[in-house]
C-alpha cells in the first residue's frame, strides 16, 4: 500500500496536503475555512453555518441546480459540515472525476452569488433544522448548559445559531462573512487517494493559485475567565425521561494535558473515536458504565471531549433510570471522580487505552475520505503530526498524569450540571 | 478493495457447513482490521402478540452472561483490545457483527459461538435490560420521527406482521419472562439458514476453518422452518393520521404506499425511478420541489424499503406544523407528476451514472463489502452480481420506470402520518 504524504503552501497562502492512497479508484477532496461558531458575535449567531448553506446555491459558472446534479451523476458524495472552529467541503469521488469538485471548490472560494431569493429560502430551511433539533430534549439540555459553561467566549452557542439571529439578520451579513473568511489566506485543502502528487500539485496551483488573499479576518478574542463556581440548571419539557449532563472545561486539543485526559476519558467513560467516518466501540467496562449503569441509577451514559482550538468542554450525559433521582446518579459520578484522583490507575489501563486508540485509528483508516478529513481536522487546530504522532503521545503518558490531570480538570467548583426534568402533560391521542 | 474489481466468483470464497451455516470471505490484505458480521432467522417476525420484543431481548440477553464469562468479562475482552460485536434483531433475522484489529480475529469468532450456544441468560441482567428497554420505549413515545414512522406503519399494514416494529410495547415486553428467553433461544437459535461474512486480511481458507472449528458441531433439531410474511393488498383509499406530542416545534411526516420487493423483476427500476424522484442530489425531485424551491423543511426525501416481503415506499419530512398541509400538497404534486409524465433521459441517464460511479465507495471499506455479500447471499444473487451491476442499472428504460412507477403509486390510496405538536 503506497502512502505518499506533501505539505505545501501556496503563494496566495492556501495550505495543501496529499496523501496518495492507492488501495482504490477514488479521491477525497475537501477544503477548510478557518471559520465557526467561535468567529461569531452576538446578533450573528449560526452565521458560519447560513454561509455553509449558501455555498451550495451557486456561483455564475455553477448555477444552483448544476453543482449538486453534476456531483452525483459522477457517482459522488459531497457534503459539508459547520463546527466550533470550522467549515468544511468534501467530495469523494472516483478518481478520474475528481477535477470537476477542485474546479468547483476553487470557484466558490469567492464567486458565490448569495441571490437574496436564495437567501429568503434558506432562511426557512435552518429555521426548520433549528426547530428540528428543538425536538430533542437533549438539544434543549446541551444547549443551555453549554452556554452557562460559556459566558464570554463565542463556544456560548450552538453552531445553528439562536432563533432570533436566524430571523434577522440579513443577505449582506453573510455576504460580508463570506467575504471576510472565506479567502486561500484562511484555508486548508486535503485531499487522499488514487492521484499522482506532482500532477494534482499542478492542477491544485492551476486552479487556486490565482485567487488572491484577503486580509486576515478579524479574530475574536475573548477567553472564558475561570468559574466562580459550580452552576446547576434545571430546563424543563415534554416527556418522561429525566436527563443530566455535567460539563467540565476542558484543554484545547494542542494543550499537553490533552494526552493523559485522552487516556482519563477511555478509563473514565470508554474510548471516544474522534473519526467522523468509522464509527467506535461501546463503553461497558468504563468506570462510569459501571457506576451508573450497572447500578441501574442510569439506563445509559456517554462521556467524552473533542479536541478544539480553545478550550472546550468535556461532556458527561446520563439518562436516569425511572425509578431514580439525578441527584443519586450525580453522587455516584463524583464518587467516580474522586477515585480516580485519589487512587493511582494501573500501567495496564494506561496499555488498554493505548490498543483501543490503535484499533479505532485502524478503522478509520479504511476509509479514504477519513483520511483526507483527518489531515485537515489536525491542522485546523494544531498540524498533521498531531494525528501521527498520537499513538506515541498517549503511549507516553504515565499514571501519574492521568492522576495529575483528574485533579486538575474534574473539579466541581468549575462544572455546569444541568437537569432536563420532564413535566407531565397528558397528549390526547384516544 | 484493489482497484482490478468488485467482488465477484473469483475473489470470494462461498462454503457451506454440513449443518447448514453459510461462509462468505473476502480476503483484503490491505486493510489491518477484520469485519465479521452475519445473521440467522430468528428475528421479531417470530414474535407473538403477547410477547412483542421478546426476538429483541433475546438477541439483547446474548452476551449478558455465557456459561464461561459474565457481563463484564465478555466486554472487558473486547474493549481492552478495541473490539465491538454485538447481536441485535431484524425481521426476519438476528443480525451479528463486529470487527477487530486483524490480530483478534479469533475473538470475534469465540463471541459469536458462545453468545449462540452458551448464553446463560442472568435473571439480573434481563431486569436491567427491561428497564433500558422501557426507558427507550419512552423516549421513542416523543420523538417525531419515530412517530411518525409507527403511524405509518399502523396504516399501511393493519393486520399485517410488518406493522410492528420489533421494539414491542410497555405491556409486551413486561410481559417477557426468563423462561419466555430461555425458549425463544432454544426453539429458533439454529445453524440452519445462518450465514457468516468475514472480510480482511486473512485467508478464506483459515476464517472458513475457524468458524467450522467454533459452530461446525452446532445442531438444533427443533430450529423451525424460515417464516415468510403474507402479501398485502394496497391501501383502499387515502388515509390520514396525526400522533400529537405536545411542546414539539416540528412536525415530522411520512407518507406512502407499498412497493417492489427486492427481487421482483421491476426493482431496478423502481429504485432508480425512486432515485430520481427524492435522492438524487440534494434528495431528488422532492428535495428540489419541498426544500430547495418553496423552503419548507430542512429535510425531504423518499426511500424504499424493499426486502423479502411487501416493503414500503415513502416519503419523509420534517416542517413547521403550520406547513404540513404545504407540504403535503407539494409531495402529492410530485407523485402526481411522476406518474403522468415519467422521467426524462437526461433524470435516466445522471442516476444511472450516479450509481455506476458511487459503487466503488459503497464497496471500500471492509463492512461494505460484508454488507455486499450478506446482500447476495439473503437475496440468492450471483456472486458476480457486483461485476454485472453496471449492466442492470445501464438496461433499464424511461418507459419501465413509468410502468412500476404507476404500479405502485397511487395518490388517492396514500398512507399519511404525521407526528408532532
Amino acid at each position: 500500500m503506497t502512502q505518499k504524504f506533501t505539505k505545501t503552501t501556496l503563494a496566495n497562502g492556501l495550505t495543501l496536503l496529499l496523501k496518495e492512497i492507492h488501495t482504490a479508484p477514488m479521491i477525497s477532496s475537501w477544503v477548510w475555512y478557518r471559520v465557526g461558531s467561535r468567529n461569531e458575535s452576538t446578533g450573528k449567531t449560526g452565521i458560519s453555518h447560513w454561509v455553509e448553506h449558501m455555498q451550495f446555491k451557486g456561483t455564475p459558472k455553477f448555477p444552483a441546480n448544476i453543482l449538486d446534479k453534476a456531483i452525483s451523476r459522477e457517482g459522488g458524495v459531497w457534503n459539508a459540515f459547520t463546527h466550533l472552529d470550522f467549515t468544511t467541503y468534501y467530495e469523494t469521488m472516483p478518481a478520474e472525476k475528481i477535477d470537476f469538485a477542485l474546479e468547483l471548490e476553487a470557484d466558490r472560494m469567492q464567486n458565490s452569488l448569495f441571490d437574496p431569493e436564495e437567501v429568503a429560502s434558506e432562511r426557512t430551511v435552518i429555521i426548520s433544522e433549528r426547530e428540528g433539533s428543538e425536538n430533542s430534549p437533549m438539544f434543549k439540555l446541551s444547549e443551555v448548559t453549554q452556554a452557562t459553561s460559556f459566558r464570554v467566549h463565542p463556544y456560548h452557542h450552538k453552531v445553528i445559531g439562536d432563533m432570533a439571529d436566524l430571523e434577522s439578520m440579513t443577505r449582506d451579513d453573510l455576504y460580508e462573512h463570506y467575504k471576510s473568511f472565506y479567502a486561500p489566506n484562511n484555508a486548508i485543502m486535503t485531499i487522499a487517494g488514487d492521484f499522482e502528487t506532482e500532477k494534482m500539485l499542478k492542477r491544485v496551483k492551476e486552479l487556486f493559485g490565482g485567487i488572491p488573499a484577503a486580509p486576515a479576518p478579524r479574530q475574536l478574542s475573548r477567553p472564558e475567565p475561570e468559574s466562580s463556581g459550580e452552576t446547576h440548571l434545571t430546563v424543563e419539557g415534554t416527556g418522561d425521561t429525566t436527563f443530566v449532563q455535567a460539563s467540565y472545561p476542558f484543554p484545547s486539543a494542542t494543550d499537553p494535558d490533552f494526552f493523559p485526559l485522552s487516556v482519563l476519558d477511555s478509563l473514565l467513560s470508554g474510548a471516544s473515536s474522534l473519526n467522523m467516518f468509522g464509527g467506535g466501540i461501546s463503553n461497558k467496562t468504563s468506570r462510569l458504565y459501571k457506576a451508573l449503569v450497572e447500578t441501574e441509577l442510569t439506563v445509559g451514559m456517554s462521556g467524552g471531549a473533542q479536541a478544539t482550538l480553545d478550550p472546550y468542554l468535556y461532556n458527561i450525559v446520563m439518562v436516569i433510570h425511572p425509578e431514580r433521582e439525578p441527584d443519586e446518579a450525580l453522587a455516584a459520578l463524583d464518587t467516580e471522580i474522586l477515585r480516580i484522583q485519589e487512587e493511582k490507575v494501573s500501567e495496564k489501563e494506561v496499555a488498554r487505552a493505548v490498543k483501543q486508540a490503535k484499533a479505532l485509528f485502524a478503522y478509520g483508516s479504511e476509509s479514504i475520505t477519513n483520511q483526507a478529513f483527518w489531515m485537515g481536522y489536525t491542522e485546523i487546530f494544531a498540524n498533521y503530526e498531531w494525528f501521527e504522532t498520537y499513538i506515541d503521545n498517549l503511549a507516553a503518558v504515565s499514571p501519574d498524569d492521568v492522576q495529575r490531570v483528574a485533579k486538575k480538570y474534574f473539579q466541581k467548583k468549575s462544572r455546569v450540571v444541568g437537569t432536563y426534568l420532564p413535566v407531565n402533560e397528558e397528549n390526547s391521542n384516544d | 478493495m484493489t482497484k482490478k474489481a468488485y467482488p465477484g466468483a473469483d475473489d470470494i470464497t462461498r462454503v457451506e457447513l454440513d449443518n447448514g451455516i453459510t461462509v462468505l470471505c473476502r480476503t483484503n490484505f490491505n486493510s489491518p482490521s477484520i469485519v465479521l458480521r452475519g445473521n440467522l432467522p430468528a428475528g421479531s417476525l417470530y414474535d407473538t402478540e403477547e410477547k412483542l420484543g421478546i426476538s429483541d431481548m433475546t438477541a439483547s440477553m446474548l452476551m449478558r452472561g455465557t456459561e464461561q464469562y459474565d457481563f463484564q468479562a465478555i466486554y472487558d475482552r473486547l474493549e481492552s483490545v478495541g473490539a465491538s460485536f454485538g447481536f441485535h434483531a431484524n425481521t426476519f433475522t438476528i443480525g451479528f457483527g463486529g470487527r477487530a484489529l486483524t490480530e483478534d480475529l479469533s475473538l470475534l469468532m469465540q463471541m459469536l459461538s458462545e453468545g449462540l450456544r452458551q448464553p446463560t441468560f442472568p435473571s439480573e441482567h434481563l431486569e436491567r435490560l427491561r428497564s433500558q428497554h422501557l426507558a427507550g420505549l419512552a423516549m421513542r413515545d416523543q420523538d417525531t420521527g419515530d412517530m411518525a414512522e409507527l403511524t405509518f406503519d399502523e396504516i399501511l399494514y393493519a393486520n399485517h406482521p410488518y406493522r410492528h416494529t420489533g421494539d414491542g410495547t410497555p405491556e409486551t415486553i413486561q410481559a417477557i419472562m426468563r423462561d419466555d428467553v430461555l425458549n425463544f433461544h432454544q426453539k429458533h437459535y439454529g445453524p440452519r439458514d445462518m450465514v457468516i461474512a468475514v472480510v480482511g486480511a486473512i485467508e478464506a481458507d483459515d476464517a472458513v476453518a475457524q468458524i467450522n472449528e467454533m459452530l461446525g458441531d452446532w445442531q438444533n433439531p427443533a430450529q423451525p422452518a424460515k417464516a415468510t410474511v403474507p402479501e398485502m393488498p394496497p391501501l383502499e383509499k387515502r388515509v390520514q393520521k396525526h400522533y400529537a406530542i405536545i411542546g414539539k416545534s416540528q412536525t415530522d411526516l411520512m407518507m406512502g404506499f407499498l412497493g417492489p420487493k427486492r427481487l421482483d423483476d421491476d426493482f431496478m427500476a423502481a429504485s432508480l425511478g425512486n432515485s430520481i424522484l427524492g435522492r438524487f442530489g440534494l434528495m431528488g425531485r422532492i428535495g428540489d420541489s419541498v426544500r430547495e424551491k418553496s423552503g419548507l423543511a430542512y429535510y425531504a426525501y423518499s426511500s424504499m424499503s424493499a426486502g423479502h416481503g411487501p416493503g414500503a415506499w415513502y416519503v419523509s419530512a420534517g416542517v413547521n406544523p403550520a406547513n404540513v398541509d404545504k407540504a403535503i400538497d407539494l409531495i402529492i404534486e410530485e407523485l402526481e407528476n411522476f406518474i403522468k409524465d415519467g422521467v426524462s433521459e437526461e433524470e435516466l441517464s445522471d442516476n444511472k451514472s450516479n450509481y455506476i460511479g458511487s459503487l466503488p465507495l459503497s464497496l471500500e471499506s471492509n463492512s461494505g463489502v460484508a454488507s455486499a455479500l450478506l446482500r447476495i447471499e439473503s437475496y440468492n444473487l450471483d456472486l458476480d452480481y457486483y461485476r454485472q451491476y453496471p449492466d442492470l442499472v445501464r438496461a433499464v428504460t424511461r418507459d419501465e420506470i413509468l410502468t412500476v412507477a404507476r404500479k405502485y403509486i397511487e395518490p388517492q390510496r396514500l398512507a399519511i402520518a404525521t407526528a408532532g405538536p
